[in-house]
């Protein structure tokens, strides 16, 4: 099963743990997954049908362009991490 | 300039690694080239921007009449022409975008934010009349109290800047306004314990000044309004697909009514993403008859208005075992926004900590909202800030362990495999190889003599970035190719993505055409900027050639009455058993084997490999005056594989100097009513060649397995480690630790004079 890192400010929903092992076989699925386990969570991460603009996805080490949609396999890693801003737009890795 | 590469077995290029002339230099050296400014067109008129005298106001009311029916006047606009747009993030190409502050951003619509904030515009036959019926928009305010302090800002008593902005936490809204626009955390491990197994802990606060890009060219932009509406734009710009989106959300005009065409641009380093003067350019174009209208920044406006960074508060710990290994940090950052959400914190707070191995920590990041001017992205955003710290720290700790700068971060540093303390796994990186090249540098190896004399070292990270890029090629009758990309040249990338077609193609550089092309002409492509051009374009100029070199394959085949996967294709020859013809002799029989060749691609990659810089520099202080001088400064930096070396170096050299001048000298001066008081060159010190020496550059060569030819991005990183690694050096030179940016003489006699008591 894909390892789902929690970020810090949403452990109070995981009992403080820092990541938990759930079933998807994209991004999305596996926050839906998370949202069966922990009523709430998706709420914090998504903006309706996309994520939240603060909110990075990184799969096995990439950021992701393809967020909520990005396949994630049995042995991927998925942490969601603060999206890199940086004025105007808040945009990821920009300068 | 040196360079040392790390691959196990190195790859042998025809064109990359090479320094061919590049493409666009006789028109930039003989003053050819065209910028922004040096637009004319028929009828053209020309904007003003009034903007506020304060730092915090209520509108009360503007009159334009007196300014409409001045001689001369053709157009008065003010945020009323613009579409009342609501308070939505909007996606557009390149990230998000929240339309309202975006909107009062480039107008000011109830409230001024900050001293220079654009509140009305004109357009007249002639600069001097669009000013003088400038001055005659009467606007009345209600003045309301400055916030003009990171901290004070952050107090539940301080004004507020946005009425309806409340704090968010992931997803959590406060209850009640607040100029905290953000509040993020990382966390790892178990910092109490950490500390608690540390040997030595060492403590401070920091505080960095809001800072300019420091771009020679000032903003400007031109827009003709057709009366089909059909509208086109020249500007300066570092993205003109940005421009295009931002302009459409912002005027709610469909992107197909807009062409974007991005001339030469003097500079960026990220402030030329965002849009100031577009908008208002199309609403004067089209309110005064559909006239070309343009408007040129002054330099006090670009300095008072447009995109500075952040400037900050910063409190760090860290602790470390007496063999020096790091147990434990801790950390919070506060950056100023500026007017607007948005600050780079998030940047400072992945950068602080990237290089090492930690396994205890707890980072605190917070975006505030100050009466500045919204802030932009400058140059790996937020970095910079972070790194005075950590790596002012780590020295720290280096001096009261009594162990060596480079070999406790040998020690502590990160190579693949090993975790970021945000999470992910580093795939293969060169921050090691940084530091080993450092130690084993001249530099390093000859010890510094003299009194009031330091050497100093520090670290940096940044992540780079991929994104959207596009590429379009065809292949001319006299053996050359024309290349039409939509990445704006800033650093020389028409030359860096030219040399990946043709190193694909086998050809020489000098036959491939490259231009940049205008938003109606090539895919769509992001904004120069995350370091992405060289990395991402050249990937789109790779698929090119692979494209090209299929087609043209069979196009041989057809010559030579074969199947295509009989003919062989090395360094610019077709063979097919004892027949060959160049790539050229092709390209002149193209119209007998079906016509013109073409290609285009387009690519968004993911792994962009984060890049790292390893600086030492030599400092000598002037214990009477304050007065710091460099004396030696090498910069050394994994650039995975260096497409154009001159270039990777001019981009180190390039993030040294403004990194000095951010240790140094620059910053901005406000008054105690938040009006600012040093905006010119002349009183906004940026460093100049007689403030710096030479600065050796070590390229470090560790492929990035996330390219075809192993590029990393090359832009960002260098500018991260100089203020930490000044500070260091004047540590070392006279036994004062500044917290304070920039370290000004004033500063620094302070300092020397409070350790006197």
């Amino acid at each position: 099963m894909p390892v789902v890192g929690i970020p810090s400010l949403l452990r109070d929903f995981t009992n403080g743990q820092r990541s938990v092992s759930v079933e998807g076989a994209t991004v999305r699925q596996v926050i839906e997954n998370l949202e069966k386990l922990y009523p709430g969570i998706q709420e914090r991460l998504c903006d309706g049908d996309r994520l939240r603009p603060s909110i990075a996805v990184i799969v096995d080490g990439n950021t992701s362009t393809l967020k909520l949609r990005h396949p994630v396999e049995e042995s991927s890693e998925v942490h969601f991490v603060i999206s890199i801003s940086g004025g105007t737009l808040e945009l990821l890795r920009k300068a | 300039m040196s360079t040392i590469s790390v691959e196990e077995q190195e790859k042998q290029y025809r064109v990359i690694g090479k320094t061919p002339l590049r493409h666009d230099g006789t028109d930039k050296v003989t003053g050819r080239a065209q910028y922004g400014a040096d637009i004319r067109l028929p009828g053209m008129l020309y904007g003003v921007v009034l903007r506020s005298p304060h730092a915090h106001a209520r509108i009360l009311f503007i009159d334009t009449s007196k300014a409409e029916a001045y001689p001369g006047v053709r157009a008065v606009v003010t945020a009323n022409d613009m579409p009342d747009v609501e308070s939505k993030i909007a996606e557009i190409g390149e990230g998000s975008i929240n339309l309202r502050h975006q909107s009062n951003n480039v107008l000011a619509k109830d409230k001024v934010l900050y001293f220079g904030h654009a509140v009305a515009a004109v357009a007249a036959v002639n600069i001097h009349v669009a000013e003088e019926a400038a001055a005659l928009i009467e606007v009345k305010y209600e003045l309301l109290p400055p916030v003009l302090d990171v901290r004070m800002a952050m107090k539940d008593d301080s004004a507020i800047l946005l009425n309806d902005l409340r704090t968010d936490e992931l997803g959590k809204k406060g209850d009640r306004p607040s100029n905290i626009a953000g509040h993020y955390q990382i966390q790892v491990g178990d910092i109490e314990k950490g500390f608690q197994a540390a040997s030595v802990i060492v403590e401070r606060e920091f505080f960095t000044s809001m800072v300019h890009q420091g771009y020679i060219e000032p903003q400007n932009a031109t827009a003709q309004h057709n009366p089909d509406g059909q509208i086109t734009i020249w500007c300066s710009t570092q993205g003109s697909f940005g421009v295009r989106e931002q302009t459409a959300e912002i005027l709610e005009i469909p992107i197909s009514k807009i062409r974007v065409i991005p001339m030469e641009i003097g500079g960026g380093f990220g402030g030329k993403v965002g849009v100031y003067l577009e908008p208002v350019a199309v609403l004067l174009s089209r309110k005064s008859g559909n006239r070309p209208v343009k408007i040129t920044m002054s330099r006090s406006d670009v300095l008072a208005a447009t995109g500075p960074t952040s400037g900050s508060y910063l409190k760090v710990k860290m602790g470390a075992s007496s063999d020096g290994k790091i147990t434990a940090v801790q950390a919070l950052l506060a950056y100023e926004a500026g007017a607007f959400p948005g600050s780079p914190v998030g940047g400072g707070m992945g950068v602080m900590f990237a290089p090492y191995n930690i396994e205890n920590a707890l980072v605190d990041g917070y975006d505030v909202l100050v009466n500045k001017p919204r802030t932009a992205a400058y140059r790996a955003p937020g970095g910079s800030n972070a790194a005075f710290a950590c790596e002012t720290l780590i020295d720290e700790l280096c001096q009261k362990l009594e162990m060596d700068p480079i070999a406790f971060r040998l020690l502590n540093g990160v190579k693949e495999g090993d975790r970021r303390v945000d999470g992910p796994v580093y795939q293969r990186i060169g921050f090691l190889e940084t530091l080993e090249a450092a130690q084993n540098s001249p530099h390093y190896q000859e010890p510094l003599k003299g009194p009031n004399r330091g050497r100093g070292v520090a670290s940096g990270f940044w992540y780079n970035y991929g994104g959207k890029s596009s590429a379009s090629a065809s292949v001319n009758s006299d053996g050359s190719v024309s290349l039409s990309t939509g990445s704006v040249d800033i650093g020389g990338t028409r030359t860096s993505i030219a040399m990946q077609l043709a190193e694909g193609l086998g050809i020489p550089a000098e036959s491939i055409r490259p231009m940049v092309a205008d938003t109606d002409a090539v895919g769509y492509t992001e904004g120069t900027y995350g370091s992405r051009t060289t990395f991402a374009t050249g990937w789109a100029a790779y698929e090119v050639s692979k494209l090209l070199k299929a087609t043209l394959l069979e196009r041989a085949a057809l010559i030579w009455e074969t199947a295509s996967d009989q003919i062989r294709y090395e360094d610019g020859v077709f063979a097919c058993g004892d027949k060959q013809m160049t790539f050229a002799e092709l390209a002149r029989r193209l119209d007998e084997t079906g016509g013109p060749v073409v290609a285009s691609a387009a690519v968004r990659p993911e792994q962009s490999g984060p890049a790292f810089a390893t600086h030492i520099v030599d400092v000598e202080v002037d214990p009477e005056t304050g007065k710091v001088q460099i004396l030696r400064y090498t910069a050394v930096q994994d650039a995975g594989k260096a497409i154009y070396p001159n270039y990777v170096e001019s981009q180190m050299q390039g993030g040294v100097a403004q990194g000095v001048g951010w240790a140094l000298n620059e910053e901005y001066l406000y008054d105690d009513q938040g009006r600012l008081v040093n905006a010119s060159w002349l009183d906004y010190r940026m460093p100049v060649t007689l403030d710096l020496p030479m600065i050796d550059s070590i390229i470090v060569e560790v492929p990035n397995p996330g390219h075809p030819y192993g590029v990393r991005g090359v832009g960002e990183v260098p500018i991260v480690p100089p203020p930490a690694a000044v500070a260091n050096a004047i540590y070392h030179a006279i036994g004062v630790r500044m917290n304070i940016l920039p370290m000004t003489p004033a500063r620094i006699v302070a300092e020397l004079q409070q350790q006197k008591g």
